[in-house]
């Protein structure tokens, strides 16, 4: 349906039918945020000897964001006099857009998808990156020495990981022969990329996790260094934009995750394919959430100086070895 | 056009990471400390200034406002101080009860320097693990002296009350569970990786150095210095038990974590005879005067607190307050190595090896 | 300008009525101390009865201790080791019996009401001695219920338990006989710290000079500290030298403050030797209107922060230091706190 809207005249009636599915997409986003910030806190305080939300919204704490969210609304929305107002406001838009853009593509089974286009993968990785310019400009704007440092920080740890994750997907790509999502998740029928492409999957899980910039790799907000980094001078629902931010890059990069290395919406075995596909994704997607809340509450923060010897003395040449590799294991197997 | 500035920084007075109103001005170049300069003084009560209108059994529970995650130390070296004046011959029991408290009070004092050391490098969970048996610890002393953590437990001359029925066999349990938990610790913490690349090697200082800036407790031994008030000048009745002194001969943030970790064991095994030995009956303060006078004179003191050595001095005019009453508090003097150590690191490393000095504003500040 | 000018006439406002508050005080605590020893007279009377019960009391528990010990003497063959350390223990407690007792006798050269004091030492002697004899007979008789039960493991428990057990018989048994002997053999025995001080003296006069120091003595009240008093021109050079010479090490500074007396200021060091395991206090007394001494800093970073805590509280200023602030009220606090007759200064009164 969306392929046909998408190379249909443009109207009135066409950009409302737009505007209307991507609202929903927005709530459904936004609904994952609400619940994955509670299965934070309640992951976390589990493995903490601790309870997590347990008041609001009955036993589990179901309303808890909700609350959160709401108190957030009604806070003051406070700008520093010295600040650089206009900057200073259009930050966390910046930061936030290209998250939610990036979900266009992600084929979270055969049919529902927004965007089928030819090179989804470049696309994902390109916009991305655009978020490095809100959190700079945060962190710029503030006029604040924290924020500035934390700012600096984002944006060579941001930039330092792009590469060796652009790096770990060229095998994928290779052997795919395609930067088209659903056809990466087509060629995984037999065997899952994760399988085939371990050093890839690895080099790649890292530099997702640092540029999701979650613990290990928090540097950027580090609260017992910088206290909270970029945006330590932003109250209510500015600040609210940029957690959001964070959490739909959660979403987004859990995602491609499955899409890339664990075979998307495709059964485990071939004789389960009974369970529709989006019953898979949410499987494995909830398991790669979750393997990024454990390690939150189980490593301590990495040193700034070491984060940048570890995204290019090891992580950048592991990757590129592994495109030579796949290069030459890809070329023996098609001789035979 | 391009040009470098270097941008004055203030960590604290609040400052998640300075435990309490600790004020850093940094020099930094991009995120190179150059120059750095504590300044304290936010929490100052002039503790002994009210001491010189207080009698000695009032000065009491100020002491447990110093360092407050040690108090029984505190409320130790104070007593010491007096009866050493007066003379004073303590009770077995009480003896047995004061060293079951600091030993207890020591081991939890780590607990909470672990905890929140490690979160200060940025692991959230083990500061949670570590309350969980300092709740245990503070539950104890809660029975012995009816308070968390300003205990006001001892008297000049002994202490205010007996161990409550079964108080003893609490803690006999408590020893190994404690021994077990440390285990998991390490399991949790001292082999991980990263924890590994922040601590080692980073603000390493010399034993001669350790010696030139006053350094005391395990900020000391961690320099290769064999030097632990409770074996090289006994007071109370350590004298009798078996115990170590934990060294490293590293010098670094890591050896201080180490020699802490190893005086929990080594507290464990002092808290274990003292439960073999405990006295089964007995007074728990000796005869002392109803009114406290101090003869006439001067006496220092000094004792092994978890930061380092805790003395007291007073100068007595044989009233029942004291003329002049001053406290040696490690983490004073502890922390003036501080702008040494900082020169030249960068932001991260600055946490980690303020966070290894074990400073307590209370105690800084006096 | 003038602000900072009214600022300074408040300052001087505010030292002027200090200074009166202190004279004021002073007249009153003279008085209070007359009055005060009147009554302390009729206190001592009530105080010396209880004593006459507790001596008593204290006769039959050193025949039940005496018992006891011979007891003791003959049941266990005692290894020479743990003799050795009775030995040593009874030494120590006989110190500190001496220490006492020549503390009593001090006080009763100054006092009126010495008698009642040299009696007030022995009672508490008295009952300390009782307190040790009944944890001996209780630790006796734990150790033998150990051995009963006759476990090879609890042979070591029992010898921790049978050392404490020898050490309480033994101070127990010196006081009794400090007791007996009425103390005064006991006054004349010198501190064992003694020959330390005595070292230390001449070492440094032999170095430095004659009239370095102005008095040295054992501090009996501070577990017997040898305290050196240094003169107010040779302070930084005694300490000096007590660092770095080579028979003296003093290599650590353990403490450094400083105390008002009213007539004079004071400066209290406390330094050790780790080499050789000693302590020494030096002190210094300086003039109280103007102190100021030389700095320790070029000897121990670590003086730094203690001196700027004497500057602030106290008003002495440290020469050649090399950051001499006010470390912990801030630089525009008015007058030092620690000064008896400090005046807290408040704007708004």
């Amino acid at each position: 349906m969306i392929q046909d809207l998408l190379h249909s005249q443009p109207g009135i009636l066409n950009f409302g039918i737009f505007f209307v599915l991507a609202l929903v997409l927005l709530l459904v986003i936004l609904g994952f945020v609400t619940y994955a910030i509670l299965a934070e806190r309640k992951v976390m305080g589990f493995m903490q000897l601790r309870y997590g939300p347990n008041q609001v919204g009955g036993p589990w704490g179901l309303l808890q964001t909700v609350a959160d969210v709401l108190k957030l609304l009604l806070k003051e929305d406070t700008i520093p006099k010295l600040a650089d107002r206009p900057l200073f406001i259009l930050a966390p838009v910046i930061a936030f857009a290209p998250s939610f853009v990036v979900i266009a593509t992600i084929p979270f089974t055969d049919k529902l998808q927004f965007a089928d286009i030819g090179v989804g993968l470049l696309y994902y990785i390109a916009i991305s990156g655009l978020t490095t310019i809100g959190v700079v400009m945060a962190g710029w704007s503030s006029n604040n020495k924290y924020a500035l440092l934390g700012g600096m920080r984002a944006a060579a740890q941001m930039i330092s990981y792009e590469i060796p994750l652009v790096m770990s997907v060229l095998g994928v790509i290779l052997l795919t022969g395609s930067m088209n999502l659903n056809e990466i998740v087509a060629a995984q029928e037999n065997v899952w990329y994760i399988l085939i492409q371990p050093i890839g999957f690895l080099v790649f899980f890292i530099a997702s996790v640092a540029e999701l910039n979650r613990i290990p790799f928090d540097l950027p907000e580090a609260e017992n260094e910088l206290i909270a980094g970029y945006f330590v001078e932003y109250s209510g629902f500015r600040w609210a934009f940029f957690m959001l931010a964070e959490y739909v890059y959660m979403f987004a990069m859990a995602s491609l995750t499955t899409v890339l290395f664990l075979g998307g919406w495709l059964p485990i075995f071939s004789f389960l394919d009974f369970i529709p596909g989006a019953v898979w994704f949410a499987l494995k997607f909830s398991l790669v959430v979750f393997i990024l809340l454990w390690f939150r509450s189980t490593f301590p923060r990495i040193k700034a100086d070491q984060l940048m010897e570890f995204g290019w003395k090891v992580l950048l040449p592991v990757a590129l070895a592994n495109i030579f590799l796949t290069a030459i294991i890809k070329e023996l197997l098609s001789l035979f | 056009m391009l040009r470098t500035e270097e941008m004055l920084l203030n960590v604290g007075p609040q400052h998640p990471s300075t435990h309490g109103v600790f004020r850093l001005v940094l020099k930094i170049d991009g995120e190179t400390i150059k120059e750095a300069k504590p300044v304290i003084g936010y929490l100052h009560r002039g503790t002994e200034k009210l001491a010189e209108d207080l009698q000695y059994t009032q000065i009491i529970p100020y002491t447990d406002r110093m360092d407050y995650v040690s108090a029984m130390t505190n409320n130790y070296v104070i007593c010491h101080a007096v009866e050493t004046m007066m003379g004073i011959e303590i009770p077995e029991r009480a003896e047995y009860l004061r060293v079951m408290a600091m030993e207890l009070g020591r081991v939890s004092s780590h607990l909470l320097w672990w905890g929140t050391f490690v979160l200060d490098l940025g692991a959230t969970s083990p500061l949670l693990y570590a309350f969980r048996e300092r709740e245990m610890i503070l539950n104890l002393l809660n029975e012995l002296s009816g308070a968390r953590l300003t205990f006001n437990y001892m008297r000049v001359g002994g202490v205010k009350w007996d161990a409550p029925e079964g108080w003893v066999d609490k803690v006999r349990e408590f020893i190994p569970h404690m021994r077990e938990q440390v285990k998991g610790y390490h399991d949790l913490v001292t082999g991980n990786e990263i924890f590994l690349n922040r601590v080692k090697g980073i603000g390493k200082y010399t034993k001669e150095d350790a010696l030139n800036y006053s350094l005391s407790g395990p900020n000391l031994r961690c320099t290769g210095m064999k030097w632990d008030l409770r074996k090289n000048e006994p007071y109370s009745i350590y004298d009798r038990f078996d115990f170590d002194i934990p060294t490293r001969e590293e010098g670094d943030v890591l050896s201080r974590y180490h020699v802490r970790f190893a005086e929990i064991e080594e507290s464990l095994k002092i808290l274990e005879q003292c439960v073999e030995q405990f006295p089964e009956e007995g007074p728990v303060i000796a005869k002392v005067p109803k009114i406290i006078k101090a003869p006439k004179g001067e006496a220092f003191v000094r004792i092994e607190s978890p930061r380092g050595e805790i003395g007291c001095y007073i100068a007595s005019d044989g009233k029942k307050e004291p003329y002049r009453l001053k406290f040696r508090r490690p983490s004073f003097y502890n922390l003036q190595i501080l702008p040494k150590l900082l020169e030249g690191e960068s932001i991260s490393n600055l946490i980690a090896i303020l966070g290894a000095v074990d400073i307590i504003l209370g105690e800084v500040d006096g | 300008m003038s602000g900072e000018k009214d600022l300074e006439q408040l300052k001087k406002e505010a030292a002027e009525k200090a200074k009166a508050a202190a004279l004021a005080k002073k007249k009153a605590r003279e008085q209070q101390e007359s009055e005060v020893s009147g009554a302390a007279a009729l206190e001592e009377e009530d105080l010396a009865k209880k004593k006459a019960a507790a001596a008593a009391k204290a006769k039959a528990a050193a025949l039940a201790k005496k018992k006891a010990e011979e007891q003791q003497a003959g049941s266990e063959s005692e290894d020479p080791e743990e003799e050795d350390l009775a030995k040593k223990k009874a030494a120590a407690a006989a110190k500190a019996k001496a220490a006492a007792a020549a503390k009593a006798k001090a006080a009763r050269a100054k006092q009126e009401s010495s008698e009642a004091d040299g009696d007030d030492a022995k009672a508490k002697a008295i009952a300390a001695a009782k307190a040790k004899a009944a944890a001996a007979a209780k630790a006796k008789a734990a150790a033998k219920g150990k051995q009963e039960g006759g476990a090879a493991s609890d042979d070591e428990k029992a010898k921790a338990i049978a050392a404490a057990k020898a050490k309480a018989a033994a101070a127990a048994r010196a006081k009794a006989g400090g007791k007996g002997a009425e103390a005064p053999v006991a006054e004349e025995k010198p501190s064992a710290n003694q020959p330390y001080l005595d070292k230390y003296v001449k070492v440094i006069e032999e170095h430095l000079g004659n009239d370095v120091l102005e008095d040295s003595y054992i501090n009996r009240l501070s577990k017997d500290v040898p305290t050196l008093v240094a003169k107010r021109e040779t302070y930084y050079k005694v300490v000096q030298f007590l660092k770095y010479n080579e028979q003296l090490g003093f290599d650590y500074l353990s403490e450094l403050h400083g105390v008002d007396y009213e007539t004079h200021m004071e400066v209290y060091v406390h330094l050790y030797s780790y080499k050789n395991s000693q302590s020494v206090a030096v002190k210094v007394k300086l003039d109280r209107d103007e102190p100021t001494i030389e700095s320790l800093c070029p000897l121990w970073a670590g003086a730094n922060w203690p001196e700027c805590e004497a500057y602030d509280l106290l008003g002495i200023k440290f020469i050649n230091h090399p950051n001499l602030h006010r470390i912990m009220l801030g630089e525009d606090w008015v007058g030092h706190p620690l000064r008896k007759d400090y005046e807290p200064y408040d704007v708004e009164v």
